[in-house]
């Protein structure tokens, strides 16, 4: 104890020493000064939270009286403000002192004033009110001679200032890029830095001189400069390309040790700036192979100076990365990541889960998803089990062994996952259930598993399941129990009813039980139980129950229509439902006749209500129903229907049913749990542990694999063993025999779970769809070769001149087509008439007035030249006149290049006067970048002439629709300016390019992307053939198509700058399927709206 | 970055600097959360977790743990190195530093990281060059106590664990 006391008196060497040095009346300044050193004691001798609780309180009331007493001196003051920050940052509350601190960083000498802004960047933050009384202070302090306080000054700004007084600082802060000291240079930057992030637009004008920063001949100011660097080129990395050098030259510089050896961290020079580095080159090397190239040496140069550093986590997610690229490449590190798997820290662990999700196939995925089922149970996160048990619902759906094994899986995950999860998951489970494989059986069976799970999962006393578990049990039950084939649905009639009067059972839930008993009772109408439970619930206080319960008395006394309106296992079927209601026209027109009012539509109502505003609302509030399924036999899930999934006999199913094993499902929770237990359908394989069994599948497949595996085995522990047993398990299936086809895997691994797309084949090749089912497979057959020629014979027999200048294959471009500009025609022919200048040759840069009228059609001529020479490789909107008076005539249009959206805005001068000091501004927009292209900016328009103005337009999300503004003014000679305002609309097509991608590619891509968005869209007939559809995916969407297979097509764009999206369709009918899949979130939507314009628009 | 957090092994909060805004309620609420998770964490588990959205990047010296935040983007490694970059400032100016030199001279620790990161961002990385900043400020105010700073010996009372 003694020597942390001595260790304190050291410790506080300023605080004592300065009040010794004072004396006189320091008598009463030390007792504040060691109030700190008192105060942090105080608090370590006390023993409970309470007693802590009250010394604070205390402090903080004397602290209040002394701050607001005025004999305070700035110098006690301080010391207040030192104890006031220790007071917060134990969790009391001190705002009181605030004001304080603001007034110590006005009013204190040096010293204070340090304190007090440091208590204000402690204390405040940068949307509090008391900062703008700051603002005074750091005008005063930028402009001061003390560099300590320029100093101090600039660290507040940098930190902390308030968005709408930044022009207040901004002139002195640019000042200070030129300073002397280095120091005050590195800081000004930074606080231009925090300006650029809080307000990007209010810094726009001094990127020259960052660049100076850039070039800065120290260090520090140099890599300062770089963080605005990297956020500027993040936001547009086209803008910046011409500084690939420069960061080269540096990097190289850094690399190579030419920096002083203070930067050096542990002999590796300058990390952080060797990183900073990297990644504004990845920035600006991405998707531009040319200025990549720039960067190898330099990039080869650090990896071979960079020392490898080993944490395992870091190395697992570097493994997880490289699995993407290539899951064979796992298998060199397999014992590491069993090691991993066990590891005591529950990261590592899963992140090793998360690589062997990338790994799962069908033949390790039991113990893989067990592994994750183990560390689920641990786990209390709510993230991490909303995510792991969406990614074992994926994996089960997707290569599920057997029935068993599914059930039980998705069992585990609703008890686990509960109500957190995402609620596609039980949602696709129960479309799964309903929609069904090709096998008919196989699904019957499937459901009558779940059925029966669920009803050992009721009797079991005193549990309590998630409501989104009860929910799916509810709708299995009702669709599927009569699969069961017993005469009385009593049984489970009982356990419903127990559920419904159940208090902890959610309405929302009761809604689904109610659901489930309706279906029930349909097909036994005599129950003891659904009496009681309409006596119950006619009664109940919830409005919804009891609406359902007399809906469902009134059904019972009409049992005709009670089974035509809930027919067994129609769940996929499209109710008819007479949605005019037409039945009542009868009823209608007789209360018409007898001068009741006629029916008004909601809106109509609404709009009368809001015209005599301040009359009294007579209507009733909205009732709010449950949307679950009651009316109809739908699934509550939402499914929409493929109307052509037959109904399955019923029969067929239950003499399957007979067959079924029904021993051993009482044990479901037992102390085994889930575990993934054979239900042997061919009965050899009874009760097998799975390790063991899945090694005999592996020895199938992998066969130098277990060789390899075998020889190590014999020298090695019992425990290596079990390891080496895990890792086979584990690993089987990644050999190189079976390269994972991303997509599709191997064609020979049946897929169980893997859901029938919406829309069957037609039933007259029940052979081939077999393969159908799994719907990607890639193999290049003739079939697809075929299809292809097919499609681009089509294509040149309509020899479409607009499909020609649309489409984006430049090779099918044909320069007829590309001369005929209807647009400029227009343009000439009506505004022009009396100015027939137009383009020069050089392109878009710039123009020349033409001399004279006669060269009109030369002119004309040579427009169209310049426009086609800019334009021939890219697509181009046609000119649409965007505003005009009788001076100007303002017209625009988009030329799509590859890596931006270019706009040109061409301005007419159709007075015989010259214009002056033209100018064209588009307005900031969120969510675009304009950048302005350099050389289109004269300040005179001469008589008759026309000028360009083009701005390259980039998007920095996915938008549906979007608008740029802008204004354009000028001078006539001798009057004053005129202003004249436009808009344009932007479509996000605008922005979408083709990716052009091998089927490889797209496999692996479509696996790798997590958001996706499925849509059947129905189109007119004479759409629905394949080659149209594709046209107008190609020519309106902008989309690649990378191939097609049968009446399947897989196509690709990207939204610049470079975020993919890929597309599935299929073609049945008039459908259309579209599975939209990207690695942003929002993307699939927005061009699943654009998608369902153009089809309907077409 | 997004904030750093100094704690002791009792849970007590050292040093807090929040580089994004955030209410007082919020930012209790993660600093209880951070302490519980990495207190709980063993000598031998890695020093990144990921916590909601971002990445926690800690290490232990002796008693004291410094914890930052990171965005998903930002590399792990390189800001644990940051973290031991501010160690070796505190030990340089402090003279072996522990954790009392904190408690007791938190401004001061405030001083030395502002010095070395701004807005969440390295400022300088120039171990020389953020002690002479630091040092031409203290200059100006305490003439006297400079001397007691100057007697370091270059050793670390903060052993890496």
């Amino acid at each position: 104890m003694s020597d942390i006391v001595e260790k304190t008196l050291t410790a506080l060497p300023g605080l004592f020493l300065q009040n010794q040095s004072v004396g006189g009346p320091a008598g009463v300044k030390a007792s504040f000064s060691s109030r700190l050193g008192g105060l942090v004691r105080g608090i370590t001798a006390l023993t409970s939270k309470h007693e802590e609780e009250k010394l604070i309180q205390q402090e903080l009331s004397n602290l209040k009286a002394t701050v607001s007493a005025p004999a305070t001196t700035l110098k006690m003051m301080k010391e207040c403000m030192v104890r006031l920050i220790y007071c917060e940052m134990l969790g009391y509350d001190a705002s009181f002192g605030y004001i304080h601190a603001i007034k110590l960083a006005q009013q204190g000498n040096l010293l204070e004033k340090r304190v007090g802004y440091l208590a204000v960047s402690l204390f405040l933050h940068e949307n509090h009110e008391l900062l703008l009384l700051l603002v005074n202070t750091v005008v005063k302090d930028l402009q001061s001679t003390n560099l300590v306080e320029v100093c101090m000054a600039l660290t507040i700004v940098s930190q902390i200032f308030p968005r709408e007084m930044i022009p207040a600082v901004l002139p002195l802060i640019e000042d200070k890029l030129q300073h002397s000291k280095e120091i005050i240079r590195r800081k000004a930057v930074l606080a231009l830095y925090k300006f650029h992030l809080i307000a990007p637009n209010q810094v726009q004008h001094i990127h020259i001189k960052f660049r100076k920063a850039l070039c800065d001949r120290d260090v520090g100011v140099m890599a300062a400069s770089l963080h605005i660097y990297f956020r500027m080129i993040k936001e547009n990395p086209s803008g910046y390309k011409d500084l690939t050098g420069s960061f080269v030259t540096i990097l190289k510089q850094v690399v190579g040790g030419k920096l002083p050896v203070d930067f050096n961290y542990h002999s590796v020079p300058a990390p952080w700036l060797q990183i900073q580095l990297l990644r504004i080159l990845g920035l600006l090397g991405k998707d531009d192979q040319r200025t990549s190239e720039l960067m190898y040496d330099v990039l080869d140069e650090s990896l071979r100076r960079a020392e490898l550093n080993h944490n395992v986590t870091y190395g697992l997610k570097a493994l997880t990365y490289v699995i993407q690229q290539d899951p064979t490449l796992a298998l060199q590190h397999q014992m590491t990541i069993i090691e991993c798997l066990d590891h005591p820290d529950p990261i590592i662990k899963r992140e090793t889960l998360e690589l062997l999700y990338r790994i799962t196939n069908a033949q390790n995925i039991t113990v893989i998803v067990q592994k994750m089922l183990e560390y689920l149970h641990q786990s209390k996160e709510e993230y991490i089990i909303v995510n792991l048990v969406g990614k074992i619902a994926e994996l089960a759906e997707k290569y599920a062994p057997d029935n068993a094994w599914f059930i039980q899986t998705m069992n585990a995950v609703f008890s686990v996952g509960g109500d957190v999860m995402h609620p596609d998951i039980p949602n696709n489970f129960m479309r799964l259930l309903a929609e069904g494989f090709d096998d008919e059986t196989e699904d019957q069976q499937l459901r009558l598993y779940a059925v029966q799970s669920y009803l050992t999962l009721l009797d079991v006393e005193n549990v309590f399941y998630p409501q989104k578990f009860l929910q799916v049990m509810s709708w299995v039950l009702g669709e599927y129990y009569y699969l069961l084939d017993k005469d009385t649905p009593e049984e489970v009639l009982t356990k419903l009813y127990k559920l419904l009067m159940n208090a902890s059972v959610s309405s929302e839930t009761k809604a689904w039980l109610i659901a489930a008993v309706t279906k029930l009772t349909s097909q036994a109408h005599s129950s003891n139980i659904v009496e009681r439970l309409i006596q119950e619930f006619t009664i109940s206080l919830d409005t919804c129950m009891r609406q359902h319960a007399f809906e469902l008395k009134h059904l019972r006394e009409n049992v005709e229509l009670m089974k035509s309106l809930l027919p067994v296992d129609k769940s996929c079927e499209d109710m008819v439902v007479d949605a005019s209601l037409s039945f009542l026209d009868g009823f209608v027109a007789e209360e018409l006749s007898q001068g009741a009012a006629p029916y008004k539509p909601h809106h109509q109502r609404q709009e009368e209500k809001l015209s005599q505003e301040k009359v009294l609302n007579f209507e009733p509030y909205g009732l709010s129903f449950s949307s679950s399924g009651f009316t109809g036999r739908q699934s509550p899930a939402g499914i929409s229907l493929g109307s052509d999934i037959s109904g399955n006999s019923a029969e067929t199913g239950l003499k399957e049913t007979n067959g079924l094993k029904l021993e051993g499902i009482k044990k479901l929770w037992g102390k085994e749990g889930y575990l993934p237990k054979k239900e042997g359908k061919t009965g050899d394989e009874t009760e097998a542990p799975p390790v063991p069994q899945e090694s005999i599948i592996m020895e199938t497949v992998d066969q130098t694999l277990i060789k390899k595996d075998q020889c190590q085995v014999l020298t090695q522990s019992k425990e290596e063993k079990e390891k080496q047993l895990l890792a086979s398990s584990l690993f089987v299936g990644l050999g190189s025999e079976s390269t994972v086809n991303l997509l599709g895997k191997a064609d020979t691994v049946s897929h169980k779970f893997r859901r029938k797309s919406k829309i069957k084949e037609t039933k007259s090749g029940e052979t081939t769809s077999a393969h159908n089912r799994t719907c990607f497979h890639f193999s290049s057959s003739s079939n697809a070769t075929y299809e292809d020629d097919y499609y681009l014979d089509t294509l040149q027999d309509r020899g479409d001149k607009e499909l020609n200048k649309l489409s984006l294959n430049s090779g099918l471009l044909d320069s007829e087509s590309l001369t005929e500009l209807p647009s400029v025609e227009k343009l000439s022919s009506c505004k022009l008439s009396s100015s027939p200048s137009l383009f020069t040759d050089n392109s878009m840069e710039g123009f020349q007035p033409s001399q004279s009228t006669a060269l009109s059609v030369a002119n004309e001529t040579s427009l169209a030249a310049s426009l086609l020479e800019e334009t021939s490789e890219h697509m181009h909107s046609d000119l649409v006149e965007v505003c005009h008076n009788e001076t100007i005539s303002l017209s625009s249009f988009k030329i799509w290049k590859d890596d931006c959206l270019f706009m040109v805005w061409s301005v007419s001068n159709k007075s015989g006067l010259e214009l002056e000091s033209a100018d064209l501004e588009i307005a900031p927009a969120e969510n675009f970048k304009i950048t302005e292209q350099p050389g289109c900016r004269l300040p005179i328009i001469e008589a008759e002439s026309i000028k360009t103005f083009q701005y390259s337009v980039q998007v920095e999300k996915p938008f549906t629709e979007g608008n740029l503004s802008g204004f354009i003014n000028y001078q006539m000679m001798d009057t004053h300016s005129v202003q004249l305002e436009f808009s344009v609309n932007l479509s996000l097509l605008d922005f979408i390019r083709p990716l052009k991608i091998s089927t490889e590619n797209f496999g692996k891509l479509w696996l790798s992307f997590a958001n996706d968005v499925k849509q059947n869209i129905k189109v007119s007939e004479s759409q629905a053939a394949l080659p149209s559809a594709l046209k107008t995916l190609q020519q309106k969407l902008r989309l690649h198509v990378v191939e097609i297979i049968g009446n399947e097509g897989l196509l690709a764009c990207q939204l610049l700058p470079s975020i993919p999206c890929l597309l599935h369709f299929r073609v049945h009918g008039d459908v259309l399927a579209l599975w939209f899949r990207s690695s942003c979130s929002t993307l699939p939507d927005c061009l699943l709206y654009q998608c369902q314009k153009v089809m309907e628009g077409s | 970055m997004q904030f750093m957090l100094l704690f002791s092994r009792q849970g007590k909060l050292r040093l807090q600097k929040w580089y994004v805004p955030l209410s007082d309620k919020e930012k209790k609420k993660i600093t209880r959360e951070l302490v519980q998770t990495v207190l709980a964490r063993k000598p031998k588990m890695c020093s990144f977790l990921e916590w909601r959205d971002l990445k926690i990047v800690y290490k232990r010296y002796a008693s004291l743990y410094f914890c930052c935040a990171i965005e998903d983007q930002d590399n792990e490694l390189i800001t644990l190195e940051i973290i031991h970059r501010y160690v070796e400032l505190l030990d340089k100016y402090f003279g072996s530093v522990c954790e009392l030199d904190i408690i007791f001279n938190f401004e001061k620790a405030y001083f030395i990281l502002d010095e070395f990161l701004l807005g969440g961002e390295v400022q300088e990385t120039s171990k020389k060059n953020v002690l002479k900043a630091i040092e031409q400020a203290d200059l100006l105010q305490e003439v006297d106590a400079k001397s007691t700073h100057k007697t370091n010996d270059g050793r670390y009372k903060f052993s890496c664990t």
